[in-house]
């Protein structure tokens, strides 16, 4: 079967976020090419941030992405006050780590229960699941459990789990009161044994898929997070936040007007696998105790681990926030603000889905003259593809093309990729022949 | 409507940060056994792979409309379903989606070879300016309260 020809398109991907398909040409038995593409339409970003005041630009750029809204609000917050020269207080920061425990408890239950889990238990959809059934009887109620504890929670710390009005340039426009925290510490403390559950499920989960490759991270110095840190970008080097402009503008915006992102000629991969691999030693005590063997499972370059890291991670940032809704008082306090001023500001976050940056460019008048977005799906793009086409020919020749289709699907949803966000990307692919 | 028959419901989205899909999957999180029972999810790709456009009870529509392949589907969903409702801000009234209806000559210049190679359209408009809607629920995102008060309202007239 080695003259096997055939071209497969997978026209619109499901249980993910946003529009993406997959175009595979096979010839000779061999892949050709897998292209995966977004078909989201372009809303220009990039563009409508020019001349808008600086203060408007995190609640803009929000409206990207829904599911990562609020990581992209933290993103553009940190280009801005780099820009305009602000030291967010200690508290600030904290309620923006809290803000980003919400999220990833939220994004990630959604992904690991209503798009993953079907393909663990072999239904096509997650409310397909059996009530009378004792163990999807428990997921079922599982997930929705985490994912109103992780809604919950961003309410209280950040107003709203989708474009979030509370954080702002500067500070926060309100602080979570008493009876929301205690409230808070219930609901996560009960639904920590669910969230063991998951970790179990994915420790066990029966795919695998592991092709070497590299991984880059924003990794903090102290405790596992989304926010601070330098970028590991797996080679024996952590760039430092001096050096974020330099590596954006030398090293990944070059390659928003390629094909696709590479770090020193080779693909990479961000998002939880790549955090875990490169920074589960800083995950909170409470977290390691718990996860048990499945810690010991990192580093990995199993794809489908990405699903168990993101487990993990919700694990922590319930075991870390617990922490510090525990014993910590939070007090109104002003937001800091700077005058205008003619500056570049780089924002990078670790988005559910991997590293986010944001550039911005200010004038003396506050308005913004221009920016860049790349998003953590636009990083991954090459990865997927030599993925697919490596899972393919592994499956060529004996599976059917409908076998292949649903092995594709699987593998591209352990990458959780966000297309809303992506439309930015993939300038070059469009224009290829 | 029957009694006791499902409701079919079709979930769509066209140009937008699909925020409302967010804002949905977060509602079930206290709606998802009651809508267990009372909705056949016949299309959302958010929840499913096997999707089904036939004949819908009723249709939400998140996004603005960016293309004529948009604006096609539109008019077969609304062909296709008894009530259509346009969710969230970009479905309502165009915007943020449709920003680039608003950019100056220079803006339009930087983005016109991606417009034409997109075949989108020259002005992304929003939902009912391609069909007829029954509802709306503005707002970036939808008002949760907002989208179930219309949810129960549309239920209430289907079991008349």
């Amino acid at each position: 079967m080695h003259n096997t020809d055939f071209d497969l398109k997978l026209d619109r991907l499901t249980k993910v976020e946003g529009s993406a398909s997959l175009d595979i040409r096979v010839k000779n038995g061999q892949v050709e090419y897998a292209h995966f593409q977004i078909t989201e339409y372009k809303r220009f970003f990039t563009q409508a941030m020019q001349r808008k005041p600086i203060i408007a630009l995190p609640q803009l750029l929000s409206r990207i992405c829904g599911t990562c809204s609020n990581a992209h609000i933290m993103a553009s917050i940190e280009a801005c006050e780099h820009a305009l020269d602000i030291k967010p207080s200690e508290q600030t920061k904290i309620l923006r780590d809290l803000t980003m425990y919400g999220l990833n408890i939220r994004d990630h239950a959604l992904h690991l229960y209503l798009f993953a889990l079907p393909d663990v238990r072999g239904k096509d959809a997650f409310l397909d699941f059996d009530e009378n059934d004792p163990v999807e009887h428990q997921m079922l109620h599982d997930a929705f459990e985490i994912k109103a504890a992780g809604n919950f929670f961003s309410e209280l710390i950040a107003g709203r789990s989708v474009h979030a009005p509370y954080p702002v340039i500067g500070g926060f426009m309100h602080f979570p009161d008493q009876k929301g925290i205690t409230e808070a510490i219930k609901k996560f403390e009960a639904v920590r044994p669910a969230v063991l559950r998951t970790i179990e499920i994915y420790k066990n989960q029966p795919f695998h898929f592991d092709r070497k490759t590299n991984f880059m991270a924003l990794v903090p110095y102290d405790h596992y997070g989304f926010i601070e840190g330098c970028i590991n970008t797996g080679l024996g080097e952590c760039i430092t936040e001096e050096g974020y402009r330099d590596h954006l503008e030398r090293v990944v915006l070059p390659y928003s007007q390629a094909s696709g992102y590479k770090y020193r000629g080779g693909a990479y991969m961000v998002g939880a696998l790549a955090r875990m691999n490169l920074a589960k030693n800083l995950l909170h005590a409470r977290t390691k105790d718990a996860s048990g063997g499945a810690l010991d499972i990192f580093p990995s370059t199993d794809i489908y681990m990405s699903n168990l890291a993101q487990a993990i991670e919700i694990l922590h940032c319930l075991d870390h926030s617990l922490e510090i809704l525990k014993t910590r008082k939070f007090n109104p306090e002003p937001i800091i603000k700077k005058p205008f001023r003619e500056a570049v500001g780089i924002g990078v976050v670790e988005a559910p889905r991997g590293t986010l940056y944001h550039k911005v460019v200010v004038g003396a008048d506050g308005m913004v003259k221009e920016g860049e977005i790349i998003v953590p799906t636009g990083q991954n793009q090459i990865n997927i593809e030599n993925d697919v086409a490596a899972l393919v020919e592994k499956m060529l020749p004996d599976t059917s093309q409908e076998k292949m289709q649903f092995e594709i699907e699987k593998l591209i949803r352990a990458y959780d990729p966000c297309m809303s966000c992506a439309a930015h990307f993939l300038k070059v692919k469009w224009l290829e022949p | 409507m029957i009694q006791d028959k499902k409701l079919k419901i079709g979930w769509f989205s066209f140009s937008c940060c699909e925020d409302n899909t967010v804002v949905f999957t977060e509602l079930m999180n206290d709606h998802w056994q009651e809508w267990k029972k009372l909705f056949d999810f016949r299309h959302v790709r958010v929840l499913k792979s096997n999707n089904v456009l036939d004949d819908l009870d009723i249709a939400f529509i998140e996004g603005a409309i960016a293309s004529d392949e948009h604006a096609a589907r539109l008019k077969e969903i609304r062909v296709k379903s008894k009530k259509l409702v346009a969710i969230g801000a970009c479905a309502v009234v165009g915007m943020p989606a449709a920003q680039r209806n608003y950019f100056n000559e220079k803006q339009k210049q930087e983005i016109e070879f991606l417009v034409a190679r997109f075949q989108a359209l020259p002005k992304v408009l929003k939902v009912s300016d391609v069909v007829k809607t029954d509802a709306e629920v503005g707002g970036c995102p939808m008002d949760p309260a907002k989208f179930l008060e219309m949810v129960n309202k549309l239920v209430a007239e289907f079991k008349k």
